[in-house]
This record gives C-alpha cells, sequence and structure tokens, in this order.
C-alpha cells in the first residue's frame, strides 16, 4: 500500500516537472525570478547613500567655504551644485535636492574668529533611506573640512577616548550583499506559491483533475506529487541563482554554508507549497489565483523582514508575523548567507518553520481533500 | 460555380490561409450566390469557419482575394463600409455574447454598436424578443440560458442592424432537436420577411444540409462540390446527404470505411452494473438532474441522448463519484457508489466531456502514465501499451504531443486510456462531439469490439441521433429529466415517429408545452430600417462615436459590478495591500537590541554604557559573557549591535590616557547597519560632551569652532510613515489598475468576444477608451479609500491641494490603465497578462520611481526607465500635497507630464491592438 502510494506520487510528480517545462509563462517567470529580478535588486543603491543629490548656498564665498563643498565626493554625494538662496524652496519641493547646505555670510571669518557661526544642512526629510544617513555623512563632512581648516593640518587630533566601530559581516555597507540574497529569497517566498497553485488550477482548467479523481490516486497523493515537484524546482533554481548570478555574476561573498541553507530552502518549501495548494482550492480560475495571489503572497514577504527590519513594524504585526514560516525563512537565511551561522545557532528557526509548516500543510491537504473530493475538482 | 444565376454575394479567388504548416484553405475559389441558403457542409477542420471568418473580415486574409458586396475584404476602409450589411456569429454557443449580461444587454449592446439610438434600439429589441419567444427571459443573465436559447439571443444580435448577409458557424451544434428544428423555422421566418437577405451557414450535421438552398461540400481546405442537396445527391446517386459527402471524399480516405454493423448481445445477464434511483442533483437553486432512475445491464451500450446542459454529464459525475448526489441513491456493481473506494475505481474507465489528457505529454507518456496510476506491473506495461498502439491505430503518432493531434486521434487516444486498465465499464460523456463521420465511425467500431467481444458495458452520452441509434437501449433526456428509456426502435415505434429524431422531438414537445405561434405583429422592421440604414452609415463614417464607445464602458462596467472577485480585489483588495504597506513598509530604525560586554564597570563605563541605554531607539539585552558569546549573539542575529568597554577605561580617562571603545554592528541589512552606525556616533559624542568627563578627555564636538544645524524639512520627526503612506498611493494606483485593465482586454481575447472587435463598425479607439472609463472610475474610487485611510487611520494629513492631488490622480490612474493597456495588446492568455503587468509594474515602481531613492539619485538604464514610468511624476505630487504642503501651482508640471502619458499610451495601444485576427 505504502509502495503503491509512493509509486503514485512518483510517477504524478513526473508528469509535472514535463507539464511545467512546456508552461512558457511559468517557466519564464521562474527565470525572471532568480536571474533578472535578483540582479536588478542587487543594482539598486536603495540601501546606502549614493550619488545624493547636493546643492550649496553659498553666502560665504570663502576658502573655507570651497573646501566644504569639494569634501562631498562620489560615490556618495553628486558634485554640489550651487544655488541661489530664493531658489531653494522651488527646488527641494520638486525633489532636486536631497540636501542643501546653507554657508551663511562671514562664515570662515567667523571660524577663525572663534564666534562659532551655525552652518545648515536642509534635508528632505521625506527621502527617508538617503535622508537618514546622508544627514549624519553631511554633518561629517563639514566637521571634518572646518576642524581641517582651521588647524590647517590634514591630520584630525585624536581624542583620548575613541571609537572603533566596526560593521561586521558586510566591512564596506555594500548594498549588493543584502539585496541580491533577499531578492532570491523573494523569489523562493513568491514562486513556490504561484508553482503549486497553478499547477492544481491548470489541472482544473484542463479537466484533467476528474480524470484523476476516477482513478485510483488520493487527492494525498495529488498534493504530495505537486509539492515535490514544484519544490524541487525552486531548490534547483536557487542553487543555481546562488552560485552563477550571486556568486560569480555579482561577486558576492556568502559567509555559512549553501548546503545548510539548502536544506532550509526545502523544509520552508513545504509550507510555501501548501500555501499554492490551499489558495487554488477557494480560486476557480488561474486570473482569480492570481489576484488572490498577490493578496497573499505579497504581505507574507514584504512583512518577513526581508525588505525592512522587523523590530520597527507595530508589535501587533510583530507579533503576528511570529506566526510566519517566511519571518523564520528570512532569520536563518540571513544567519546562514551573512553571518556565517552553523546549525548549532539556526537549529530553532529550523525547527519553528518545520512546525509551523507542517501544520500548514496539513490544513491545507484537509481542505484539499475535501474540496476536491466534493466538487469534483 | 454560380448555380442560380443570381450576383455572387461573396468571391473568393484563390484563398489560402495557414494555421503553421498546416493549410486550412488550399488554393480555394469559389462564388456565393446572393439571397440564398447557402450550407458549408463536411466534418470539423476543414476550413468552413475560416472561410466564413475571412468572408466576415475577422480573419486577416494571407493570400488570394476575398470581396463581399464588391468590396475588397484587405482593404480596412472596403470593410469598414461594408461591415453593417454583415452579421456573424462565430462558432461555440454564445461565442460573441457576454455571459454575466441580461438578454437585453446583450442585444442593447449590439444595438448601441451599430449607432442605433434609443427609441430605434427599444423598438427593434421588443420586436425581435417576441419574435423569438425571448420575450420573458429578457432579463436572464446569457450564462443561464439554454444552449438553444443562447443561440437564438446570437441570432437577436446579430439581426438587429438588418445585415444583408448572415454568417452562422455551426449555430445548432449541441442543442437539442427541437430547439434546433426552432431555430430553423425562425431564420426561415426571417428570410420571408426579408427575402434579400443571404445567409451562410457551417454545419457538421448533415441531415441539416439537406434544408438549404445550395450546398458547398468541403474537405482538407477544398471544396468537393458545390450545388442544391438533390444535385449533390444525383451526382453521386446516394440518398442521403451524408452518404454522398463520403462519396465525394478522395478514394484514400473513403477506403477505409465499411458500413457499421452491430451484432446482436449474444447473451443478456440480469445482472445489473449500474443501478440509478430517483438521482438528484442541484446547483444553488438549480436542478441540474432531476430524479433520474434507469438499470444498464452488464455488456450493454446505453445512451444518453439530450442536449448540452440536459444534465447527462453530471448524471455521469455522480456515477463516479465525482459528484455527489442530493438526493436518490445508484449502486454501482451491487454497491452503493463510494468515492473513496479504489477498488470500484479500478473497474470503471471514465472519459470526460472535454479532451481531457495531459495536452503537454506525448501519446506514450499519457499511456505510461495512467497505466502506472492505474498500479499495472512495471513488465506488463510494455506489452499492454504495445497492444494498445496498435489495437487503436495510435503508432504514427506515439511520440507527438498531445495536444497536437487532430482531434480523431485524440477520441482514439482518450479512448485507449480509459481502458488501459481492462475495466468492465466504462462511461463515456460526449466522446464524438467534434470528430468527422469517418472518425466517428471508427471510434464506434472500437466500442462495439469492447462491447460485444470483451462484454464491457458501456454508458454512453451523446447529441448525435445516428449514434444513439446504435445504442443498445437509450434514455431520451431533457432539462434534467428522463424523458424515456428503451430501445431506439421501440422509442420511435411509441411515437410513430419515422426517425429518432422525430420522436425525441415528439417527446420534446410533450414534456415543455409549444410556445404560442400566434404572435402577429413580426418583424416590422422593415419599416424602421429604411430610416435606420441611413443612420447608421453615416455614423459609420465618422471616425469616433461616442455611442459606440459608450456601448462598451456600459458593458465593461456592468460586467465589473457583477464579477465579485474583480469588484472585491479592486476596493477591498487595495485596502487590504495598504494596510500591510503602511504599516509594513518603514525605514525607521528603532527598539534595536544591542548587548555590552564591560570589562571595567567602572563609573565612567557606566557613564558611557548611560548614554545608549537612555536612548530610545535602543533595547538592552542580557550582558555578553564573553567574545565567543558575542560572536554567537551576533551570528543568529539576537543583537543588533555589541559594545565592548576594555579593561582599566575608567582609569585611563581620569589619567588622560588614550583608550578605545570596540563596537560591532550587524551589517546583514546594509541601511539599518549605516543607521545604527549614526546612531552610536552620536551617542559617544554626547558621552564626550558630558560635563564630567569632558574635563579628562580633551578635544570634543562642544568645541568646534561652528555648530551644525541640520534641519529635517517637511518632516521635522523624521517619521517614515509621512513619506511611505504618499508613495504608497502612489504604488497601489500603478499595480491594481493597470492589473484589471489588462485583464479586462486580454479576457475578451480568451473567451472569443474579440470577434465583436473585428466585425463590427467599432473602431480600436472606441474600444479602447470604451473599456477604460469604468476602470479609470474604478481607480478614483480607490484613490479616495487610500486617500481617507491616510487622513484617518494613519494620520498622515493633507498639508497642500486637494485639487492638485485630484487632477493627478486623475491623470496619473488614466495613464496606469493606459499603461496595462498596452501590455494587454501583446499578451494573449489572462494569466500572463497578470504576471506580466505586476513584473512590469512593480520593478520600476519600486526601484525607479523615487518611492526608496530619490529620482534625482538614479542614474543609466533605471533612471531612463523611470522617465517613462507615470509613478515618477505622481510620487511628487502625492508626497508634495500630503507632506510637503505644495500647491497646485508647484505641482503642475507634473500633472501636465501625467497629462502627456495619456495619449502617448493610447496611441500605443491602438498600434499594437489588430483590427483583425491574423
Amino acid at each position: 500500500m505504502l509502495m503503491r502510494k509512493l509509486s503514485n506520487i512518483y510517477w504524478l510528480g513526473m508528469k509535472e516537472l514535463r507539464s511545467l517545462s512546456r508552461d512558457w509563462v511559468l517557466l519564464g517567470l521562474v527565470i525572471y525570478s532568480f536571474s533578472l529580478a535578483v540582479i536588478a535588486q542587487a543594482q539598486s543603491n536603495s540601501q546606502e547613500l549614493h550619488n545624493a543629490s547636493i546643492a550649496i548656498v553659498d553666502e560665504d564665498h570663502s576658502e573655507l567655504s570651497r573646501r566644504i563643498a569639494q569634501g562631498f565626493l562620489p560615490p556618495y554625494f553628486k558634485t554640489p551644485q550651487y544655488i541661489d538662496e530664493r531658489d531653494v524652496d522651488r527646488l527641494m519641493n520638486t525633489g532636486q535636492y536631497t540636501f542643501v547646505i546653507d554657508i551663511p555670510p562671514r562664515f570662515e571669518s567667523d571660524v577663525l574668529g572663534g564666534r562659532k557661526p551655525t552652518i545648515q544642512i536642509i534635508v528632505d526629510a521625506t527621502a527617508m533611506i538617503q535622508a537618514g544617513i546622508g544627514s549624519s555623512y553631511a554633518e561629517q563632512i563639514v566637521a571634518a573640512e572646518t576642524a581641517k581648516f582651521v588647524s590647517r593640518s590634514e591630520a584630525t587630533p585624536t581624542p583620548a577616548v575613541t571609537l572603533s566601530l566596526r560593521i561586521a559581516f558586510n566591512p564596506n555597507v555594500t548594498t549588493a550583499w543584502f539585496t541580491s540574497v533577499m531578492g532570491i529569497i523573494s523569489s523562493v517566498n513568491m514562486l513556490a506559491i504561484i508553482l503549486a497553485g497553478a499547477a492544481i488550477v491548470r489541472e482544473r482548467e484542463h479537466g484533467t483533475m476528474d480524470h484523476l479523481l476516477v482513478m485510483p490516486v488520493t487527492p494525498f497523493e495529488i498534493a504530495m506529487s505537486k509539492i515535490w515537484a514544484n519544490a524541487l524546482v525552486i531548490t534547483i533554481a536557487v542553487a543555481l541563482s546562488l552560485f552563477f548570478v550571486v556568486q560569480r555574476l555579482l561577486h558576492v561573498p556568502i559567509a555559512g554554508s549553501i548546503p545548510l541553507f539548502m536544506v532550509g530552502v526545502m523544509i520552508y518549501l513545504f509550507f510555501s507549497t501548501a500555501i499554492g495548494i490551499f489558495l487554488a482550492t477557494i480560486a476557480r480560475t488561474m486570473p482569480q489565483l492570481g489576484l488572490l495571489y498577490i493578496l497573499v503572497a505579497v504581505p507574507l514577504n514584504l512583512l518577513s523582514g526581508a525588505n525592512t527590519p522587523l523590530e520597527s513594524m507595530p508589535p501587533f504585526l510583530r507579533a503576528v508575523m511570529q506566526a510566519s514560516p517566511s519571518t523564520h525563512f528570512v532569520a536563518f537565511a540571513q544567519g546562514i548567507l551573512y553571518r556565517g551561522a552553523g546549525f548549532d545557532v539556526v537549529w530553532p528557526k529550523f525547527v519553528a518553520v518545520g512546525l509551523i509548516g507542517g501544520l500548514f500543510l496539513l490544513v491545507a491537504l484537509l481542505r484539499f481533500r475535501r474540496v476536491v473530493a466534493l466538487s469534483g475538482g | 460555380m454560380n448555380a442560380t444565376g443570381g450576383p455572387a454575394v461573396a468571391c473568393l479567388e484563390g484563398v489560402t490561409h495557414r494555421y503553421g504548416t498546416v493549410a486550412a484553405l488550399d488554393n480555394l475559389t469559389i462564388e456565393l450566390p446572393s439571397g440564398q441558403m447557402i450550407g458549408l457542409i463536411g466534418p470539423d477542420g476543414v476550413g468552413k469557419s475560416t472561410l466564413l471568418a475571412l468572408i466576415s473580415g475577422a480573419r486577416q486574409i494571407q493570400s488570394g482575394r476575398v470581396t463581399v458586396f464588391d468590396a475588397d475584404m484587405s482593404s480596412a476602409v472596403a470593410r469598414r463600409g461594408i461591415c453593417p450589411r454583415i452579421a456573424y456569429m462565430p462558432q461555440g454557443l454564445g461565442k460573441n455574447l457576454y455571459p454575466d449580461l441580461s438578454v437585453r444587454e446583450n442585444i442593447e449592446f449590439f444595438a448601441r454598436l451599430f449607432g442605433q439610438a434609443r427609441l430605434e434600439r427599444e423598438a427593434r429589441i421588443a420586436n425581435l424578443l417576441e419574435s423569438t419567444g425571448l420575450e420573458p427571459f429578457a432579463d436572464r443573465p446569457a450564462q443561464k440560458l439554454s444552449g438553444g436559447m443562447r443561440q437564438k439571443l446570437g441570432l437577436c444580435c446579430s439581426l438587429v442592424h438588418d445585415p444583408d448577409l448572415l454568417l452562422l458557424d455551426e449555430p445548432t451544434t449541441g442543442v437539442d432537436p427541437l430547439s434546433r428544428r426552432q431555430f430553423w423555422e425562425l431564420i426561415g421566418e426571417m428570410r420571408s420577411r426579408r427575402p434579400g437577405m443571404s445567409v451562410a451557414v457551417a454545419t457538421a450535421y448533415m441531415d441539416e444540409a439537406e434544408r438549404f438552398d445550395w450546398l458547398v461540400a468541403m474537405n482538407a481546405g477544398k471544396v468537393l462540390a458545390t450545388g442544391s442537396p438533390s444535385d449533390l445527391k444525383e451526382k453521386t446517386a446516394k440518398g442521403t446527404i451524408e452518404e454522398a459527402f463520403i462519396e465525394l471524399l478522395p478514394t484514400e480516405i473513403k477506403s477505409g470505411r465499411h458500413t457499421l454493423t452491430i451484432p446482436p448481445r449474444s447473451q443478456i445477464a440480469d445482472d445489473a452494473v449500474i443501478v440509478a434511483r430517483d438521482l438528484t442533483r442541484r446547483f444553488g437553486d438549480f436542478t441540474a438532474v432531476d430524479h433520474v432512475s434507469f438499470d444498464i445491464g452488464r455488456g450493454e451500450i446505453f445512451g444518453f441522448l439530450g442536449s448540452n446542459g440536459c444534465g447527462k454529464s453530471t448524471t455521469m459525475k455522480m456515477l463516479t463519484g465525482l459528484l455527489p448526489s442530493n438526493e436518490g441513491s445508484a449502486t454501482l456493481f451491487g454497491d452503493p457508489i463510494d468515492a473513496n473506494d479504489m477498488r470500484s475505481r479500478m473497474r470503471v474507465g471514465y472519459m470526460s466531456q472535454a479532451f481531457s489528457l495531459y495536452s503537454e505529454l506525448t501519446v506514450r507518456q499519457n499511456l505510461d502514465l495512467h497505466a502506472r496510476l492505474f498500479n499495472l506491473a512495471p513488465a506488463a506495461i510494455k506489452d499492454r501499451l504495445a497492444y494498445l498502439v496498435d489495437r487503436f491505430g495510435l503508432a504514427d503518432y506515439i511520440d507527438k504531443l498531445a495536444e497536437d493531434l487532430p482531434l480523431g486521434i485524440r477520441q482514439r487516444l482518450s479512448l485507449a486510456v480509459a481502458v488501459v486498465h481492462e475495466p468492465e465499464l466504462l462511461i463515456l460523456d460526449e466522446p464524438t462531439s467534434g470528430v468527422d463521420p469517418i472518425a466517428r465511425d471508427g471510434f464506434w467500431e472500437l466500442l462495439i469490439e469492447l462491447s460485444r467481444k470483451n462484454g464491457v458495458t458501456i454508458f454512453v452520452s451523446t447529441h448525435f441521433m445516428n449514434e444513439a441509434a446504435r445504442c443498445d437501449r437509450i434514455a431520451l433526456m431533457n432539462a434534467g429529466r428522463v424523458l424515456a428509456t428503451d430501445t431506439p426502435e421501440n422509442l420511435m415505434r411509441a411515437r410513430n415517429a419515422a426517425t429518432l429524431e422525430d420522436a425525441f422531438i415528439s417527446y420534446l414537445e410533450e414534456a415543455a408545452p409549444k410556445r404560442p405561434k400566434d404572435h402577429q405583429p413580426q418583424f416590422e422592421i422593415g419599416s424602421l430600417s429604411a430610416r435606420a440604414e441611413n443612420a447608421t452609415a453615416e455614423e459609420v463614417l465618422e471616425s469616433f462615436s461616442p455611442r459606440r464607445m459608450m456601448a462598451y464602458t456600459i458593458r465593461e462596467a456592468l460586467e465589473l459590478w457583477r464579477d465579485p472577485i474583480r469588484m472585491s480585489f479592486a476596493l477591498l483588495g487595495t485596502a487590504f495591500l495598504m494596510l500591510i504597506f503602511g504599516f509594513g513598509i518603514t525605514t525607521d530604525v528603532n527598539s534595536l537590541s544591542f548587548a555590552v560586554l564591560d570589562r571595567d564597570d567602572s563609573f565612567e563605563s557606566r557613564a558611557y554604557l548611560g548614554e545608549l541605554r537612555g536612548s530610545a531607539y535602543f533595547v538592552e539585552q542580557p550582558p555578553l559573557k564573553d567574545a565567543a558569546d558575542l560572536q554567537n549573539r551576533l551570528k543568529s542575529g539576537a543583537v543588533s549591535a555589541t559594545v565592548e568597554i576594555p579593561p582599566g577605561f575608567g582609569r585611563d580617562i581620569r589619567r588622560g590616557r588614550p583608550t578605545e571603545v570596540a563596537v560591532w554592528v550587524d551589517g546583514a541589512m546594509p541601511f539599518r547597519a549605516e543607521t545604527i552606525r549614526g546612531y552610536i556616533q552620536g551617542a559617544h559624542q554626547q558621552f564626550l560632551s558630558d560635563p564630567a568627563i569632558r574635563g579628562h578627555v580633551g578635544l570634543s564636538r562642544a568645541d568646534a569652532p561652528e555648530n551644525i544645524e541640520v534641519r529635517f524639512r517637511y518632516n521635522q520627526d523624521f517619521d517614515s510613515i509621512y513619506a511611505m503612506v504618499p508613495s504608497t498611493i502612489a504604488m497601489q494606483l500603478a499595480l491594481i489598475p493597470a492589473i484589471l485593465m489588462a485583464l479586462a482586454i486580454v479576457r475578451e481575447k480568451e473567451l472569443g468576444s474579440i470577434t465583436n472587435l473585428y466585425v463590427t463598425p467599432v473602431t480600436r479607439l472606441e474600444f479602447l477608451i470604451g473599456k477604460q472609463i469604468p476602470y479609470v472610475a474604478v481607480a478614483m474610487i480607490n484613490f479616495l479609500v487610500l486617500f481617507l485611510m491616510a487622513l484617518f487611520i494613519f494620520n498622515v494629513p493633507l498639508k497642500g491641494s486637494f485639487l492638485a492631488l485630484l487632477l493627478g490622480s486623475l491623470a496619473y490612474v488614466t495613464a496606469t490603465t493606459g499603461y496595462g493597456m498596452v501590455i494587454s495588446s501583446f499578451t494573449r492568455t489572462q494569466i500572463a497578462a497578470l504576471f506580466g503587468t505586476a513584473i512590469m509594474t512593480v520593478l520600476p515602481a519600486t526601484m525607479f520611481s523615487g518611492m526608496m531613492t530619490p529620482v534625482s539619485s538614479i542614474t543609466g538604464f533605471g533612471a531612463i526607465l523611470g522617465r517613462l514610468f507615470p509613478m515618477t511624476y505622481y510620487v511628487p505630487i502625492s508626497v508634495g500635497t500630503f507632506t510637503k504642503g505644495l500647491s497646485f501651482f508647484d505641482l503642475a508640471r507634473h500633472i501636465g507630464i501625467l497629462a502627456l502619458f495619456i495619449p502617448c499610451l493610447t496611441f500605443l495601444s491602438l498600434i499594437l491592438l489588430r483590427k483583425q485576427e491574423t
């Protein structure tokens, strides 16, 4: 009996792989998600200060004001543009400049005379990430240039207490290190759901679900075959994408063990394919599945901590997301891939993903059995 | 070829039409006489539909010349001029109708397309409804009509503009015989009222052909013969059109055929394989199967005869266990039906209505998969497959994909799959629909052999009379009820009928009282039509008719309103996503966990740590034990930063000796790491400025020669919600309206109603704008919902001009729906449109439109993509009015650019959308 079940699951799964290999839309989606989408995310500079546009209102026209202007260098800042004070509002309103430095008249002589003049850094606070990181950079640049100018020496005196601040795992804070791998994780999340869901809706639309159900095949076997086949496709895509796109093409170092990560991916895939199956029991047609999918997959992915820090979400949302395996998946993925965490560190997350995912799989299977058996697909 | 001598209504010269490598029409030359009832006969796939589609102008001519009413159909101008004179009803029950619309709304839509004003429209519709007997059902949605009624509705929609040429593609396939007879009566009445009207009908029912004036017998893209039915019968010396047709076929096809003989059942066993008693199935308030009872004996061929939708399939599904019954009982092999009984499944083979094998697998893969699923021993599979391939004549197709097989071969494959496990009972649901007569005979030969030689019980449903006549016993079904069950001979005898069809009609008439014949004031359209034709001709020449555009607007709005999934997605979906995005996308960094390794534990070290502990951004975790603990806690992500104070920290400060605090920041998320770095540097400076410490450490920021004042403009608290909520509105209004719009157009392509764009006077511009208007309206409702959520749920006040936001949003959603329109013009399936739009929207929306990174910082390819995407110009409007407090004047330029997108996108869609099928 068990052999029979396994044989059915195996053969149905093989059929699934053949069908998928002829579905150009979905196949195109898989290839796009694990290549171009990852590269596009890696090349955005959304996570760091890059090319920030800056203007200077120079009412001083002194050596010091020139030096301050020269202190703003690429790649962090674009070359500063000089603008007139009365244009500040207009240019900031239209978003032409994120930063404007206002150097008051007699700034240099007031600095040298010890009168402590005030220099303004005006920040467009609607450009959140850039404004946040950039304002402290700008502050440091102005301070350093002024200090250098005052002491007329290139070396700044060291204070008695120094701060040795190092960024672990990503010393240069390169965006691509983070976004490329998070791109893969998002793709796993998004694709596993749609592949499994589409596999079932496709059978229903083609009328083959009826056909399966009059054969000695149980809904459980049908569901399991879809899970293993689609999970396999994604596992392979993840491995290829990590190896070729992330490591070779984008030159992002992977700190931890890729096999360990792949084990985690496989555990997670049971959960996300189960969601796909669950959605397919609600939707009747492909477009309906697509619309439902957007409503489920996008939040699941967005709130998992892969895009924005979990700590900053409202507490109730954070609590809710602890029940989602996607949150734990992102946590252990970051742990393994960036921080080089080993099994000893990430095993509680594996257990969490396995337990919650297993529970959901059970629910999805029960619902699938009920819906499929009742309505004949 | 013109046998009647009348002027030709349509001429085809040397027309060839290919689909891939298959020629549907092969150098065809023919003239269709006017004022006649013309029948195109021949099996499926011989080019009948292509011929009609070319005449109607729906399909683009590949080679050759087609002239209709002396107009050259390859010229778009000529087509526009004559299309009001042609009406085209494509194949498939109600394929160009709109299932969610009522009968009246469907006809109204077509009347508007032909530019009829309200009074004329209402008069015509009333007339058509009355003469077709659809009046009592005027408010019923088209999808709830029976097949016969749907065809009548199709006819109303075709006749609403008084065409001179009516093209009907298989109008009666799958319709019950009574409705069929009524349909032809109706056509006859219409023709007698409008004697000049020519009608061309494609049909696979040879018996229908007898009533036509002039026939075109077609095979493999060529004309075999033309002439009146009697001409053809005379020419071939055969008694029926069907036999005459077969006689006309080339010899190599004919030779495979011989008259089908059915040996009598050798012994009649008493035990029944299927016993059904009062089986009933309801779907909502609709009773699909109503107290159906019958017995099927072992080895018997038992037929279900009835129209589409009469309950045949539902009954069969209940017997296979696919559907539970609401009432009644049924037994299979003496046991009650149990959906989970694997043993009974092993004894039954089932072939469902539509072709339901895996079309993406080859013949061999399909057979192999089913053999394995029926658990045949691996050793036996090879032999069984070899036998089936040989017996069902599949050897030539063994490695072909099922989707590439001709229909007749597919049906043989389906049967082979259904018997792969040697079942005792076969349940076949309309196995031969759409198959040509010769292939059908071949199929029945197989069935007869299975029944008589192997003793397999066969339960088959059909809507072909001649197939039903081959069954041992048949049940006549209509509207969910069995009207009678007996042998075909007995049924005919009981009704004193010459044919089974007459007998069936007699039973049908008994079941449903005949509609009253006394509907006198019919077809007074003639008096209206003179006036109408003038108006129509003028309006066709108009390059843009608001009435035709409104026809699409009204129809689209009605359909959207009646589709709960799309409607709730449009309205509730955005509200839900707004909550998720608004709370979820935040760039605020707070509640950061940090842990300390204080190796000094002095007044100074506590003062240093106090700066962090006092900060609202940080939450302290239990202290670190040692360096290994530090590593572990960072690795597991338990802490985002660690602070290590060296031993002797306090002593060194007091003595003025240099000392160093070591901080590690988790760099997994770059912008968070940068922000933490800023916070810690700030805390460090604070410590240095502390009066208690300052005396010892010397230089600190407090001693700097200048003051640096950082002013966060527009958003003093630097709270990301004031930037994210307006950006999120921009993103939602980019994504959802574009998806809905793309689906709306591709849906017409998938369902076939796009034909109405091809064959009616509606222009592409009217079609596009007409369909866009409802989605712009829905998107504006969306905007208002999102706007109110921003104000009252997220407490983001509107500081600037509401007028600018409103106008900007209107221009923006018109542009984003236009974007969806462009994508839909080159995608074919709804799922491709959905994902295509999602990908092509989400990427530029999140990366290049100023949502996360200011547009001024984006360079290269991303910058170009961003400039071409409307959201780039809307984010400044949304953020500008909400958070920056800008006026209308400040944003006029952006609103202007968005408005410019509208004609550009519409123009692009116009170029990409075709007015003919290729």
